[in-house]
């Protein structure tokens, strides 16, 4: 039998079953649309990460409160009180491979114009940050080092806010109320994006970072202090200078650990770019795990069908049939459903990473390699869980089938 | 085509069947040659050993001892492959209960044994049909088995045994299931073939429908008790045209 009749044979033989065939493709759609959407999410994040990286100033350092020791880095950010705006002047004034340094304070709150009202988180820092972050202004201008000196409140609007507070009106020049106080906006910046974590980076206000920590926040220490490098060669250097400093500064004796953490901006991207990875591998694997049992459905139901045609069986192998026609016959089968509810599962995996997306606002990355391993898998299991079934078949004798009631 | 020479040949053939302790002697050593061309038929009581016997000729169950020569080859030396092969080239079986694939047209049934032989679609399907053409059914190709009579379920079936010209055809109580009046239509093709030298053995156990047949071999208790050759053989074509012209719309009333 050639393979263009035996797929002939094998479709026909599973459309007069339609509602079995589908229920046990079931287990496979249901497994691939899984594996494409979690390898979609992890992959969407991965990817995210990698541009971030690209456009990341490769010059950026961050200095974090807290030993990189003691509950890691991310843990301890902004929850820690060690760096101070002292400190930011230190730096500023005794690190030569230091360029410019901007601290980092962050709070929420509400925000209201008129009628208007917005949650946003609120961040404090000084005008170098639009340097280092290479954020320009849209409209009006940055806050000034005098207005941080003097902790006016003045502040700058991402585009999410001001789109939202002013519906398209001018921002610039208007009072709008943080935390029920008067702030006067006196520029917009422009639209930066998504983070790598997904989050609206636009769907923030910026304001000195001394009026945040007097006026709306009642603290002295900073979050975290952002600071660029002369040059890209200069970032060790600059790094062993911080270092030495905050240590010096902070009293700190040679055999403790430092209570703060100085490190690239690309580590850190790096660092979440490597979880992620772990993290799409978790998710397929535990999604695979329904490809398996998908699997174990076709094994049962080719069991079924292979005992329910054992006459037929019988009527091939009393005309000629090999014992590998038949197996070919089974397998065959089995793998059309395997690789039918792959299909099937690999738009419903792209379906349902559009909507993850579009709900949930998670970035998603459907790739081809994704698309391409979920198809071979679902394959193998049809072969794989297909071939027991078959290879009773096969081994029938043609006697015991035929007389098979 | 070499005439009279020995086209089966088996020699103390024997089955036995165990179920449980119980030993069932199915055949205690058959002994019997069958010439090309030859038109036999085998008779004997219920459970005498009939079907046991055309199953190993047929190559579809193997003897317990004794030797099986088919157009000399010795089929106790092949394995389940080539025995494959035999069943679709050399041997056409018909069974009592037709045993066609259900929900699959009287044509596909037919060109089921081209399948697993290579041969183009083209062919497969031209001579699928030539075969329903002898049986007289050449216009009912795309009916199912459940829009057809048991007769003309009986004739697909024979379409389908000599549809890649075999060296015998193997019929075990081909008439089992029919009327009588179906049982003589059955016999005539049979005869037909015959008579275009296909060798044909078929079961039953009525003599009316042995004597169709050039030669009756009677088995009883899993032995040849009588092997005749018959003087004179009925005409099946002839006894249907004396048999009453009212049940000549059957046909009509099946389609
Ligand atoms: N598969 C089997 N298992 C056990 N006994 C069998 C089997 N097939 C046939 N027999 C026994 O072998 C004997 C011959 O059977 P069979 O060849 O079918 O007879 P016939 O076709 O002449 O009626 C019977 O006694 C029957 O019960
Ligand atoms: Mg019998």
């Amino acid at each position: 039998m050639n393979i263009r009749n035996i797929l002939k044979v094998a479709l026909r033989s599973l459309g007069r079953n339609k509602m079995r065939s589908f229920l046990t493709m079931l287990g496979i759609i249901i497994g691939v649309g899984a594996v494409i959407a979690m390898m979609a999410i992890g992959q969407g994040a991965q990817y995210n990460i990698e541009q971030q990286i690209a456009t990341l100033g490769t010059n950026v350092l961050l200095i974090f409160p807290g030993s990189s020791n003691q509950g890691g880095v991310r843990g301890g950010m902004g929850s820690m009180t060690s760096l101070t705006a002292d400190d930011l002047e230190a730096i500023k004034t005794q690190c030569p491979s230091v360029n410019v340094a901007a601290p980092v304070i962050r709070t929420g709150g509400q925000v209201v114009f008129g009628e208007q009202n917005w949650g946003t988180s609120i961040m404090g820092s000084n005008p170098e940050y639009f340097i280092i972050r290479s954020w320009p202004l849209a409209l009006g201008q940055s806050f000034t080092e005098a207005d941080v000196r003097g902790a006016t409140k003045v502040c700058v609007l991402g585009q999410t806010v001001a789109d939202n507070l002013f519906k398209g009106g001018n921002a610039v020049g208007s009072v709008i109320r943080i935390k029920k106080m008067p702030f006067r906006v006196v520029g917009v910046l422009s639209p930066k994006g998504q983070s790598a974590q997904g989050s609206d980076q636009d769907d923030i206000v910026i304001a000195p970072y001394t009026t945040v920590q007097k006026k709306l926040m009642g603290v002295t220490f900073l979050g975290t202090i952002m600071l660029s490098a002369v040059s890209d060669q200069a970032m060790t250097d600059a790094q062993a200078q911080i270092t030495e400093l905050l240590r010096v500064r902070h009293r700190i004796q040679p055999w403790e650990d430092a209570d703060f953490t100085v490190r690239s901006q690309t580590e850190i991207a790096s660092a979440a770019e490597a979880t992620t990875q772990v993290l799409t591998i978790l998710l397929a694997s535990i999604a695979s795990i329904s490809l398996l049992v998908g699997g174990i459905g076709i094994m049962n139901i080719m069991l079924v069908s292979v005992t329910e045609r054992t006459r037929e069986i019988g009527i091939r192998m009393s005309i000629g049939a090999r014992g590998r026609d038949i197996l070919l016959q089974f397998l065959v089968e089995a793998v059309v459903l395997s690789m039918a509810g792959g299909l099937i599962g690999v738009l419903l995996g792209i379906g349902s990473s559009l909507l993850i997306s579009n709900l949930a606002g998670w970035p998603t990355l459907v790739s081809t390699t994704s698309i391409g391993l979920a198809f071979l898998f679902s394959a193998a299991v049809g072969i794989f869980f297909g071939f027991y079934p078959a290879r009773k078949a096969a081994q029938l004798n043609p006697i015991d089938a035929l007389r098979y009631e | 085509m070499k005439e009279n020479s020995s086209l089966i040949t088996v020699r103390h053939l024997s089955k036995t069947y165990h179920m449980g302790d119980v030993e069932v002697h199915a055949l205690r050593g058959v002994s019997l040659e069958i010439a090309r061309g030859e038109f036999a038929a085998i008779m004997g009581a219920s459970g005498s050993g009939k079907s046991t016997f055309m199953n190993i000729v047929g190559c579809l169950d193997v003897p317990s001892k004794g030797e099986y020569l088919l157009d000399g080859v010795d089929i106790g030396k092949l394995d389940r492959d080539q025995l494959a092969g035999i069943r679709n080239e050399k041997i056409g079986f018909v069974f009592q209960g037709f045993n066609l694939l259900s929900r699959t047209s009287a044509l596909e049934n037919v060109e089921l044994p081209m399948f697993y032989k290579n041969v183009s679609n083209a062919y497969r399907r031209d001579h699928a049909m030539e075969a329903l053409k002898i049986v007289g059914l050449e216009d009912r190709w795309h009916h199912l088995p459940n829009q057809l009579s048991g007769g003309q379920q009986q004739r697909v079936a024979i379409a389908r045994a000599l549809v890649n010209d075999p060296s015998i055809i193997l019929a075990d109580e081909p008439t089992g299931n029919l009327d009588s009046r179906t049982s003589v239509e059955v016999m005539d093709i049979f005869q037909q073939l015959n008579e275009k030298g296909i060798t044909v053995v078929l079961v039953t156990h009525e003599p009316d429908i042995a004597e169709y047949t050039k030669r009756n071999i009677i088995f009883k208790d899993g032995k040849i008790r009588k092997d005749t050759h018959v003087e004179r053989s009925a005409n099946a074509a002839q006894k249907l045209k004396d048999l009453p012209a009212l049940l000549d719309d059957e046909e009509e009333d099946a389609a």
